[in-house]
């Protein structure tokens, strides 16, 4: 039901973990739907230099997660502001239908950690 | 790759014996057991076999089983067939909110009919309050269900005791055997039950075959309508070649019964211990006591970790067994047994079936007790909740939580 690439990032997940001193931390989901994401981020100028994620979730959260932080790690917030769930999805090779709803958030927690960024430094 | 099968309550391989008693019913034997020819007549002898093959593992009567295509359509006759047939008497069904969908978007069905359900509740250990049972009882009740068994949990239902109290109030009483058969000694006599249900699938037999033991005067409106099979009690040619499977699983559950029962028991608690010592915060699913629970199942919550990431990951070890999350129930919820349960809504995600059988052997739980532990660990620290200070975000406005009272 996975593609090759979610099973791929799923069983070899990308940049998991926390930093220590991030400067913007973002996370959506909740425990009912079963998928909750964390993200880190390390923002130097305007550039994403480091990303870490956490995430509790099924297979598709987990690999969208990491997904998401290959996707950001050296765009400007402003590149990352308009990465779109769907556009993880699809860097993905595709998600079942079903978890187009809950798992698929990681773009969403990487702008609240952006948001979050922000709202510490305001420009 | 190691491929070690702990989801025996999903479905079991067909038995060998099982197979080589069926494969005659496809080609050399092929008639239409209703056919007055010969080919109709070697056909017809062996349904006859194969429904005394069932009566004896359910101790009843051969005429008292009719044969179906599963364990659901069991579930929806047996209800539904009985709503139909005594609606003149009442409106009142008394199920429990732990059944499997069968039994419970039955009932929600014949809710939308005009029926009355009550839905018993189960405490922390998924167990049934038997006064509250007998205190629902109206004259308006005219069936209670109750399962056997609980496929997700194992919990075995005080059959017996259920079965007198719908005696003393003259109330029908179904249940969904298809757990407990083979697992554990199911007498439909004993236990005063009307109707029990059966699956093939579960006990070694093919899927798509099943039997329903109907205990004889008990009137029951048909279901599947059509040709006089059955004794007009289920139309539909019949599936010999599944039916003759069915008869000889029955026969092999009942003959070894006691002696899997005791080999599949001790690798079920070797596991369970094993899981429970070695791994922190893990949370039996069921009745600590493991003599109330089949002997094949374990279910257990692997705090902070979500079900299915869990099962991908022991996938790749060659591992398959099942999970209540909401990922895996094709939801947005998680298993409803666990809501029931009270169980916390993390804990319910995380929720995880071991349903062992007499393949397993011992290298295998060993194996599994090796491998268990890194995966777990390895997926706690990719969880936010782990080692987590500020509070779990619990409630979503998107999704709706079914709570079954
Ligand atoms: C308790 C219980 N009842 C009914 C069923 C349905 O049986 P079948 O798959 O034969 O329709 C199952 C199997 O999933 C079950 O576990």
């Amino acid at each position: 039901m996975y593609t090759e690439k979610v099973m791929d990032h799923f069983s070899n997940p990308r940049n998991v973990g926390e930093i220590a001193n991030a400067n913007g931390v973002g996370e959506v989901g909740n425990a009912s739907c079963g998928d909750i994401m964390k993200i880190y981020l390390k923002v130097e100028g305007d550039v994403i230099q480091d990303v870490k994620f956490k995430t509790f979730g099924c297979g598709a959260a987990i690999a969208t997660s990491s997904m998401v932080t290959e996707l950001a790690i050296g765009k400007t917030i402003d590149e990352a502001l308009v990465l779109t769930n769907q556009a993880v999805a699809e860097a993905l090779d595709g998600l079942p239908p079903a978890k187009m709803h809950c798992s698929n958030l990681a773009a969403d927690a990487l702008h609240e950690a952006i948001k979050d960024y922000r709202e510490k430094h305001p420009a | 790759m190691n491929k070690i099968y702990l989801d025996n309550n999903a479905t079991t391989a067909v038995k060998e014996e099982v197979l080589d008693a069926m494969l005659p019913y496809f080609r050399e034997q092929f008639g239409n057991p209703s056919s007055v020819h010969w080919a109709g007549r070697m056909v017809s002898s062996a349904i006859e076999k194969a429904r005394e093959q069932v009566a004896e593992l359910l101790n009843c009567s051969p005429a008292e089983v009719i044969f179906l295509s599963c364990g659901s359509e069991g579930d929806n006759y047996a209800i539904k067939g009985t709503a139909e047939a005594l609606k003149h008497k009442g409106n009142h069904i008394i199920t429990t909110a732990v059944e499997h969908p069968a039994v419970l978007e039955t009932c929600e069905a014949l809710e939308k009919d005009g029926f009355e359900v009550t839905y018993l509740g189960v405490d922390r250990d998924g167990m049934l309050d038997l006064k509250e049972l007998e205190a629902a009882i109206t004259p308006q009740t005219i069936l209670i269900s109750v399962m056997w068994a609980n496929n997700e949990t194992g919990n075995i239902f005080p059959i017996s005791e259920i079965g007198a109290i719908a005696k003393k109030h003259r109330v029908r009483f179904h249940t969904d055997a298809v757990q407990a058969a083979g697992k554990i000694p199911v007498d439909v006599r004993a236990a005063n039950v009307d109707m029990a249900v059966i699956s093939g699938h579960k006990i070694g037999a093919p899927k798509g075959v099943g039997a329903m033991y109907l205990k004889r005067g008990t009137k029951i409106n048909r279901f599947m309508h059509g040709g006089h099979q059955e004794r007009n009690r289920r139309a539909g040619t019949h599936n010999v070649a599944g039916i003759v499977g069915l008869g000889v699983a029955c026969e092999l559950a009942l003959r070894d019964l006691d002696s899997n029962y005791a080999y599949v028991r001790q690798l079920r608690d070797k596991l369970e211990q094993g899981i429970l010592e070695t791994i922190p915060e893990v949370k039996l699913n069921g009745h600590p006591d493991a003599d109330l629970r089949l002997p094949n199942t374990l279910n257990v919550s692997f705090n902070y970790i979500e079900g299915e990431s869990l099962l991908l990951f022991f996938d790749m070890k060659g591992i398959a067994a099942s999970s209540g999350s909401a990922c895996t129930s094709g939801s947005l919820e998680p298993s409803h047994v666990m809501g029931a349960m009270g169980v916390d809504i993390v804990l319910a995600h995380s929720s995880t079936r071991f349903s062992l059988g007499p393949d397993n052997t011992e290298e295998e739980i060993d194996y599994v007790l090796n491998e268990l532990p890194p995966i777990v660990q390895r997926l706690r620290e990719m969880s936010p909740l782990y080692n987590r200070e500020e509070p779990t975000p619990l409630s979503c406005d998107e999704c709706r939580m079914v709570h079954r009272a």
